[in-house]
């Protein structure tokens, strides 16, 4: 699915606007250790995470990422933000925990990412 | 002479975790420009995120070098200190002596440098205690 469909899937709010959500989201994931995700990451992912500093944006945009999903209404830092949007990485902010987001994922069949 | 056709060197400050990465997309969008290959591109920005970390949470300071030969991608990491004292427990996942900084915005997992190794072709790594340490990276592109 669409990183659009998902954002609507998880009643989710957009925080970079200016960014496209016509990617597809091919796998899903949810984890706060940044070095772990790096090492566990792929390309098309919709990560969630609890983690709103800068470099989730580096971590996701390394990996090629579909999105980054703020859970539990964790806002970014405004350098955070500046990043998405100036790499185009899309942002989406719910108030659902990891946990309910990975259960919608899963249920609508976003695949568990491949080891 | 040198077998390298591109030797680029990139500058990575202590603590810098706001620029945390810069150096890292740079490489990337220079190699993608000279039109490698994703997948390859993809383990080359990992182990080179991974190195840039490791120079801002652990050294003194230091750089990333990014040489391309007609067959290969080499990532060095120099610095100038502190050393690791002992490189086979540095090498072990899990085994970390990040900051407590560092470990609040989700870094320290110890698995910086296990992650070099697996996303490279080839891995060495020297390093000296009060002198510094320095990690090659090899990728084969043809």
């Amino acid at each position: 699915m669409k990183v659009v469909d998902l954002m609507h899937l998880l009643e989710a709010e957009n925080l970079t606007k200016e960014v496209s959500l016509e990617g597809e989201v091919t796998c899903g994931y949810s984890c706060d250790l940044l070095s772990w995700v790096l090492a566990h990451g792929k390309q098309g992912m919709g990560w969630a995470t609890v983690q709103s500093h800068v470099n989730v944006i580096a971590v996701s945009v390394l990996m090629e990422m579909a999105c980054v999903i703020l859970v539990e209404g964790v806002e970014p830092e405004d350098a955070t933000l500046a990043k998405a949007l100036e790499e185009g990485m899309p942002i989406l902010s719910t108030e659902k925990t990891a946990y309910e987001v990975c259960g919608i994922m899963c249920k609508a069949g976003v695949a568990v990412p491949g080891r | 002479m040198a077998d390298y056709i591109i030797r680029d060197s990139y500058p990575v400050q202590t603590a810098a975790y706001e620029s945390a990465g810069d150096a890292s997309a740079r490489i990337k969008r220079k190699l993608k420009q000279l039109g490698i290959d994703s997948a390859i591109l993809r383990r080359i920005a990992v182990a080179s995120y991974e190195a840039e970390l490791n120079l801002i949470i652990h050294s003194h300071g230091g750089e990333l070098i990014m040489e391309m030969t007609p067959k290969s991608i080499v990532l060095i990491s120099k610095d100038v200190g502190p050393g690791i004292a002992d490189i086979s427990q540095a090498l072990k996942e899990g085994y970390s002596t990040a900051s407590e900084e560092a470990r609040d915005l989700g870094f320290g997992a110890g698995m910086g440098l296990p992650n070099m190794k697996r996303n490279a072709d080839s891995f060495d790594i020297t390093s000296e205690v009060g002198v510094g340490t320095t990690i090659q990276m090899g990728f084969q592109i043809a």
